[in-house]
C-alpha cells in the first residue's frame, strides 16, 4: 500500500516542465507535507498522486496498483479510494452543504443511491459527523453560496473526510483560514488519517504549519524534490534556499511576506518557527 | 521591485492588439459582399409605393375577427398547437438528453490522465455530435413535408417532425451549455471515481439548471411558432387555420390568430421567468 513514484517527469501541454525526475515513496499511514515556492510543482505532484495526471516519464504506483496499466473499471475503483482536497473547492454554488459532503462517496455508492440521495439525503448523520469535526455541523442544510470562502474550503475538506479514502491528498487545504482555524483543521485531517490509517500528503504554503503537523517534509523547487527529511532535520538554511525566488523568506501562515509589494519585512515571530527549527 | 514610470519595451504594447484590429477588419470585409449578394436594401421599405402596398395589406387585418364559431375553432386549434409543440418537445428531449450526455466532453473519464480508451471515447463523442448535426440539418418543415406523406394530414406528423429537428438542436445546445458552465466540480467527482451520470447530476446540472430550463422553454416557444409553418404543409393546429384564413383573404381571422400567438409567447416568457426564479 502507500505509494511509490520513481523517476516521474511531466511536461504540461503548454510546454512548461512541471516535474523532473521525481522519486518519492511513502508507506501506508505516513504523513508528508510538500513545501516550496509557488510554481514549484506541488499541485502537479498531488495530481499525479491522485491518478488525475499521467506523467510522461517514470512509474507510478498507488495503493499497490499501477493506475495507468489498469482497465477503466479498476481505475475508477482505485480513484474512489483516493480523496483530493482541492485548492479551490470544486463545489457548485447552488448545492446544499449536505449534498456537497455526501458527494464524497459517489465513487462507492450504487447509481440508485446517488440518484435517490438528490431527492432525500442518504446519510445525513454521516455528513453531519464529517462537518462537526471541522466546526461546521450547524451549516448542514445551507446552500454553499451562502458560505464564506473559509467555510466553503472546510466543506471541501468535510467531503474528503466523509469519503474516508486510503490516500488523502490536500492541496493548500487551509489557505483561506485564519491561523486558529488552520490549526484546528489540520488537526482534524491528521486525526482522520490516524483513525483510518490513511496516508496523508498535503502541500502547504505555510512552513510553520508543515513543521508543526507533519513528521516528514518534502521540499520542492522547479519541479524537483530538493530535500525529503524528518521535520526535525530541516534547517533554516534549507528553507532559505528553497524560497530563494521569494526573497529567501519562508512564508508563515497568516503573514503576508510582501505587503504593498515593498521590500520583504521582518517575519513576525511565530512559535513554530522560533526554537531549534529555524 | 518594479517601477511604473518607464515600462520596459516588452510591455509597451498589448500583444493582442494587432489580432483584434485584424479580426474587426476581416469581419467587415467579409460582411459587405454578403449584404450585397443577399439584396439587402432596407431603404426600399420606406419607398412610397412599398408603404402604400403594406398599408393596404395590413388594413385588411383590422379588426380581429370575434365571430363565435371562429373563436371555437381558434380555441381548438390553439389546444392542438400547444399539444403538438409540447409532445414534440417531449420527444425532442428524449432524443437530445442521451445524445448530449454522450457528446459532453466535460464528462469524459478517459480524458483524465489521459487514460485508457481515450481515442475510442473521442470517436463515440464525435459520432454523437454527428447524429445531432444530421437531425438538425434538415429543417422541421421539410421533415413535416416528408412525414405528412407517410402519416397523413394532421398534428401527428408535426409532432414527429418537431421531435427530430428539435432533438438535434436541443442536444447540441445542452452539451454546449454543460461545457460552458464550471466543469471543475464534475471533473473532481470523476477524479474521485464517480460515474458519468452521477458527475452530470452532482457536478454539472446544479450549475447549469437555470440555463438548461430557460433554453428548453425558449425552444418550446419556438416549437409553438414552428407549428404554424408546419400547419401550412398540412400538419394541423393554428398554422392550418392561418393557412385557410389567408387563402380566403380573411384578414380579421389572421390577426386574431396572430394575437393568440402573442399571448402564447407571453405565456412562455412567464413560465421561463418562473422556472429561472425557482432554480436560482
Amino acid at each position: 500500500m502507500g505509494f511509490t513514484l520513481s523517476g516521474c517527469g511531466l511536461v504540461h501541454a503548454n510546454g512548461h516542465r512541471a516535474l523532473e525526475q521525481v522519486s518519492l515513496a511513502a508507506v501506508q499511514g505516513e504523513r508528508l507535507a510538500v513545501i516550496g515556492a509557488s510554481g514549484a510543482g506541488k499541485t502537479t505532484l498531488l495530481r499525479v498522486l491522485g491518478a488525475s495526471l499521467k506523467p510522461g516519464e517514470g512509474e507510478v504506483n498507488l495503493l499497490a496498483s499501477a493506475p495507468w496499466r489498469l482497465a477503466p473499471g479498476p481505475l475508477r475503483r482505485l480513484r474512489a479510494r483516493i480523496g483530493t482536497i482541492h485548492q479551490q473547492p470544486p463545489i457548485p454554488p447552488r448545492l446544499r452543504v449536505v449534498t456537497a459532503v455526501l458527494a464524497g462517496r459517489l465513487g462507492r455508492w450504487p447509481l440508485w443511491r446517488a440518484i435517490t440521495s438528490l431527492v432525500y439525503p442518504a446519510d445525513m448523520a454521516g455528513a453531519h459527523a464529517a462537518l462537526a469535526q471541522l466546526g461546521l455541523g450547524d451549516r448542514l442544510f445551507d446552500r454553499c453560496d451562502r458560505l464564506s470562502g473559509g467555510q466553503l474550503q472546510r466543506v471541501g475538506i468535510a467531503r474528503v473526510l466523509y469519503q474516508q479514502p486510503a490516500l488523502m491528498l490536500a492541496d493548500e487545504p487551509v489557505s483561506s483560514l485564519d491561523p486558529t482555524l488552520a490549526d484546528q483543521t489540520l488537526a482534524a485531517l491528521v486525526a482522520a488519517s490516524e483513525r483510518d490509517g490513511a496516508t496523508l500528503v498535503a502541500s502547504l504554503h505555510a512552513v510553520d504549519l508543515a513543521l508543526k503537523w507533519f513528521p516528514r517534509i518534502v521540499g520542492m523547487r522547479s519541479g524537483r524534490v530538493v530535500f525529503d527529511l524528518p521535520a526535525g532535520s530541516v534547517t533554516p538554511e534549507m528553507l532559505s534556499a528553497l524560497y530563494a525566488s521569494e526573497g529567501g523568506v519562508p512564508p508563515v501562515h497568516g503573514v503576508d511576506p510582501h505587503p504593498h509589494d515593498s521590500a520583504a519585512p521582518e517575519v513576525v515571530a511565530s512559535p513554530a518557527l522560533q526554537p531549534a527549527r529555524l | 521591485m518594479t517601477t511604473l514610470a518607464s515600462p520596459p519595451p516588452a510591455v509597451a504594447r498589448d500583444p493582442a492588439w494587432s489580432g483584434r484590429v485584424g479580426g474587426i477588419i476581416a469581419f467587415v470585409v467579409a460582411l459587405w459582399p454578403l449584404l450585397a449578394w443577399s439584396e439587402f436594401r432596407p431603404w426600399l421599405l420606406f419607398d412610397s409605393q412599398g408603404l402604400q402596398a403594406m398599408r393596404g395589406f395590413l388594413a385588411g387585418f383590422l379588426p380581429p375577427s370575434t365571430a363565435p364559431d371562429f373563436l371555437v375553432l381558434l380555441a381548438r386549434s390553439t389546444l392542438e398547437t400547444l399539444a403538438m409543440a409540447t409532445a414534440g418537445m417531449a420527444l425532442a428531449f428524449v432524443l437530445a438528453a442521451p445524445l448530449a450526455f454522450v457528446a459532453t466532453r466535460a464528462l469524459s473519464i478517459s480524458r483524465i490522465g489521459p487514460g485508457p480508451g481515450v481515442w475510442r471515447a473521442a470517436g463515440v463523442r464525435q459520432s454523437a455530435r454527428f447524429v445531432l448535426m444530421v437531425l438538425r440539418a434538415v429543417p422541421e418543415v421539410v421533415w413535416a413535408l416528408v412525414l405528412v406523406r407517410a402519416l397523413g394530414l394532421g398534428p401527428g406528423a408535426g409532432v414527429l417532425a418537431l421531435g427530430i429537428a428539435y432533438g438535434g438542436l436541443l442536444g447540441k445546445v445542452y452539451s454546449e451549455i454543460l461545457e460552458s458552465t464550471d466543469t471543475q466540480p464534475a471533473r473532481a467527482l470523476l477524479e474521485a471515481g464517480s460515474g458519468r451520470l452521477v458527475a452530470l447530476l452532482y457536478g454539472l446540472v446544479p450549475g447549469a439548471a437555470q440555463e438548461l430550463a430557460s433554453y428548453t422553454v425558449y425552444r418550446w416557444e419556438c416549437a409553438v411558432r414552428a407549428s404554424v409553418v408546419m400547419g401550412f404543409v398540412g400538419a394541423g393546429g393554428l398554422g392550418q387555420l392561418m393557412d385557410q384564413s389567408m387563402k380566403m383573404l380573411n384578414g380579421g381571422e389572421a390577426s386574431a390568430i396572430l394575437l393568440t400567438f402573442l399571448l402564447l409567447v407571453l405565456l412562455a416568457d412567464g413560465i421561463s421567468a418562473a422556472l429561472r426564479k425557482a432554480l436560482a
